[in-house]
């Protein structure tokens, strides 16, 4: 397995990002790259522009708290239960961050547009949401099959890379996704697919018809590593729960830039 | 009645209402964060004898969905969901909610929440939208939102069959009125007065001349709601059936 380039290690995952990307992320229960984000963390990168597919959480808020997002492009940040991120709501009161709003759905058509390969899609709903007034990148339209017919129109969300987690890959690099499918509309979308995984199973998904319609293909991944737990400490499927005691002191510690950089280093060298 | 037990006996009183509002839907969503509204659908699913049909975002066992985050929206889109729920850091008297910020100007509001979430769709697509928001006072029921995320209503050339159901609050519960853009008060919980609504209410609004009491939970929707957030909430909402866990041995 490891004469094929695709499995790698996890710093060297992260290579394939550079500054100034926009990196597509993951809601929390989709399987969030945590391990990964260690690393990217640790490489420092600048000025990322990070999409949340749709909502971002605990790592949108380490990697704006940590320095590396110049812009936010989601319809919400979250820690759930915990609270708001506290990073999140620091670095836009500083104006350190440029928000770019949305709503959940106009992410994920603006990703299926990308997936089509078409400059924009029409959605409903939106006209009349101050949403729209703060984005450039959303028009309001006619219906050219109607008359009268008002819709927005989303600028399509061609991510640069995209990373995330999931439960297993073949020796071949399919990756198995179960029911966690914005992990393809995020592959379909992003020029690059970086991902971390479970198990690396010595088989081939493809050839089983009951894993294949669950399997993201090997031809959209550019790199793989195994990440044991590599969603921890957030929930992943069936396989394991959130960690509330580190998701707890995460919440309070990050209230503060200090308690945040404290928590990050200890979390780093643990 | 103490402390603990009386704040149970709101959310069992919240939870019932809930699911009577729910009554003949065919599907019912629930988004991320409402442990309310989410034990309210699954006990209108089981008064429905389990015809209802109940998905809960961020739920592996309440939740069909197979084509990813995504298919909600499509569903609602489609007219495949009845029922949803929305909430708002702001509520005014229009229906207008606000999920972003208030204070100062946008995006440097002085609060800020989570975002907008599905809501600037949702609100427009699903038939029957129920407004949740558990504190009643003038800093969330507000004569004008300080940012839309989704409006009350809409113009009639803006493609739009949702929009507000009803408002539930700490204190009591309203209709809205689509004809004339406006709430109506329906009952209050008991316990609480017209005056109490009033003085913390920020929107004007209208009311019957005797004001009913919002109906208790029945004694099999109390068992209902014991077991159903003992055994199924856990699953999404760990902190919020731990909450109510505490209760039941308090």
């Amino acid at each position: 397995m490891k004469s094929n380039p695709i499995f790698v290690s996890l710093a060297n995952l992260v290579q394939f990002i550079s500054d100034g990307d926009k990196i597509a992320i993951p809601k929390d229960t989709s399987g969030v790259a945590m391990s990964a984000t260690k690393e990217l963390i640790k490489k420092n990168l600048k000025n990322l522009h990070i999409v949340c597919v749709p909502i971002g959480g605990i790592q949108a808020d380490m990697l704006i708290g940590a320095g590396l997002v110049s812009t936010v492009e989601s319809s919400a940040i979250t820690l759930g239960e915990y609270g708001t991120g506290p990073r999140f709501l620091q670095a836009l009161k500083n104006n350190e961050i440029k928000m770019l709003d949305s709503t959940c759905p106009a992410i994920y058509a603006g990703l299926q547009a990308a997936e089509k390969g078409i400059p924009f899609i029409p959605l409903r709903g939106i006209i009349g949401s101050d949403l729209l007034e703060n984005r450039s990148d959303w028009k309001v339209g006619e219906n050219p099959f109607s008359e009268d017919d008002p819709i927005v129109f989303l600028k399509a969300i061609r991510p640069d890379v995209c990373i995330f987690h999931a439960h297993s890959a073949d020796k071949h690099g399919n990756v198995f996704v179960g029911r966690n499918r914005d992990l393809i509309t995020l592959a379909h979308a992003s020029a690059c697919t970086l991902v971390t995984v479970e198990k690396i199973i010595d088989d081939d998904f493809l050839s089983d018809n009951l894993r294949a319609g669950a399997t993201l293909p090997a031809i959209y991944t550019s790199a793989i590593s195994v990440a044991e737990r590599g969603a921890e400490p957030l929930a992943f499927g069936e396989e394991y729960a959130e960690d509330q005691e580190f998701l707890t002191k995460y919440s309070i510690a990050a209230k503060t830039q200090a308690g945040f950089e404290k928590f990050i280093a200890s979390w780093l060298s643990a | 009645m103490n402390q603990a037990s009386s704040a149970k006996s709101k959310i069992e009183l919240l939870i019932a209402s809930i699911a009577r509002s729910l009554e003949g839907c065919r599907h019912v969503a629930v988004g991320a964060s409402s442990p309310i509204p989410g034990a309210g659908a699954l006990l209108a699913k089981h008064l429905s004898k389990n015809t209802m049909r109940v998905s809960i975002l961020g739920s592996e066992r309440h939740n069909f969905f197979t084509d990813g985050g995504v298919e909600l929206f499509d569903l609602a889109a489609q007219g495949r969901i009845d029922a949803f729920f929305l909430g708002g850091g702001q509520i005014d008297g229009d229906g207008n909610i606000n999920l972003v910020g208030a204070g100062d100007t946008y995006p440097q509001h002085t609060v800020r929440w989570p975002g907008s979430f599905g809501s600037a769709y949702m609100y427009y697509l699903v038939p029957k939208v129920i407004l949740f928001r558990e504190e009643h006072s003038r800093r969330v029921f507000v004569p004008k939102v300080d940012f839309i995320s989704s409006p009350g209503s809409s113009s009639n050339n803006i493609y739009r069959r949702g929009g507000p159901m009803s408002l539930l609050t700490n204190l009591c519960k309203f209709s809205f009125n689509k004809n004339e853009n406006e709430f109506r008060l329906e009952s209050l919980h008991p316990g609480v007065t017209l005056e109490e609504v009033l003085n913390n209410t920020g929107f004007s609004f209208t009311h019957p001349k005797k004001i009913p009491v919002t109906e208790l939970p029945s004694y099999e929707m109390m068992n209902t709601i014991q077991s159903l957030i003992q055994d199924q909430l856990s699953e999404i909402y760990p902190i919020f059936a731990k909450r109510m866990a505490a209760f039941q041995k308090g």
